[in-house]
């Protein structure tokens, strides 16, 4: 990828950045949780793909680092249902 | 061709797997942070409404000044891409440029971090006051403790890089701290926005 598509990939990042931060002064109602949560994946999935470029790279190495999220995931989501975070 | 598994200027590695060792092991060493990260962003989950005698989370958090600390890291990683890209074309001008770059940048948040805690700890937020303070302390400073130990790297990077004292691709070794320095923001990523963004 060139140094633009960089910067564009950066410009978008912020973008959603602003628009998180917007969340806080603007009511989303209902949709406040949600959106924020779906902004902080494609953040989170973007940087990991272009800025990482584990899109690019063997699937080897997204296998290694998407199991250990997961694993992440799994074991501290089963950790708060133990402590009835979400009920 | 190297005899240690770096990868040779086509990206190829020399290895069993043709992968590189060391970015096999640099992935392998994030995937498992994200068990480290997972367990501090769950305690702070839990304990985010225990609050005690002390202040709360909507009391004490500054969105705006937390907010550009956030733009300020996230521009870090575009910084950091930038110094990679100019590693592979073997441009060490631009390398150096950008890896300082990033580096001033990650200063600029860890010292906003400092300040974040002191007014914090001047709003009657100290470490022990609560079971919310204790897990946003420790969650928050082992992240700032992480781009501490970046900013170290990275500083590291430019003085051997400048001595070409490093073993193996030079472009490799600043990916290697390329992907350390983009996992310290996705976890930024991550922690902006439940703890900051999303309420008690």
């Amino acid at each position: 990828m060139s140094n633009a598509g960089y910067v564009r990939i950066a410009a978008i990042l912020a973008a959603i950045t602003a628009l998180e931060v917007a969340t806080y002064y603007v009511d989303f109602g209902a949709l406040f949780l949600p959106s924020l949560l779906i902004m902080m994946a494609v953040k989170f999935y973007i940087v990991v793909s272009f800025f990482m470029h584990l899109r690019y790279e063997s699937k080897l190495f997204s296998w290694v680092f998407y199991a250990g999220l997961f694993l992440a995931m799994t074991v501290y989501g089963i950790f708060l249902a133990t402590f009835h975070f979400f009920s | 061709m190297t005899a240690d598994g770096h990868a040779d200027s086509h990206g190829a590695a020399h290895t069993s797997t043709g992968l590189s060792n060391n970015k096999l092991g640099m992935w392998l060493f994030l995937g498992s942070e994200c068990l480290l990260f997972g367990g501090l962003i769950s305690t702070y989950m839990l304990y985010r409404g225990r609050v005690g005698e002390g202040p709360r989370p909507s009391q004490v958090f500054d969105i705006p000044f937390t907010s550009v600390s956030s733009f300020v890291l996230l521009m870090s990683s575009l910084t950091m891409v930038l110094a990679v890209s100019a590693a592979h074309k073997g441009d060490d001008r631009n390398t150096h440029l950008w890896v300082t770059v990033t580096a001033i940048l990650g200063a600029t948040f860890v010292g906003g971090q400092v300040y974040e805690f002191t007014a914090f700890y001047n709003e009657g937020m100290g470490f022990t006051t609560s079971l919310f303070s204790s897990s946003f302390y420790v969650l928050t400073g082992f992240h700032g403790v992480h781009v501490t130990v970046g900013i170290i790297m990275l500083m590291s990077t430019v003085g051997i890089l400048k001595r070409s004292k490093v073993p193996g691709s030079k472009a490799e070794t600043v990916e290697m701290i390329g992907l350390y320095w983009h996992f310290v923001d996705i976890i930024w990523i991550i922690i902006f926005t439940l703890i900051y963004l999303i309420p008690a």
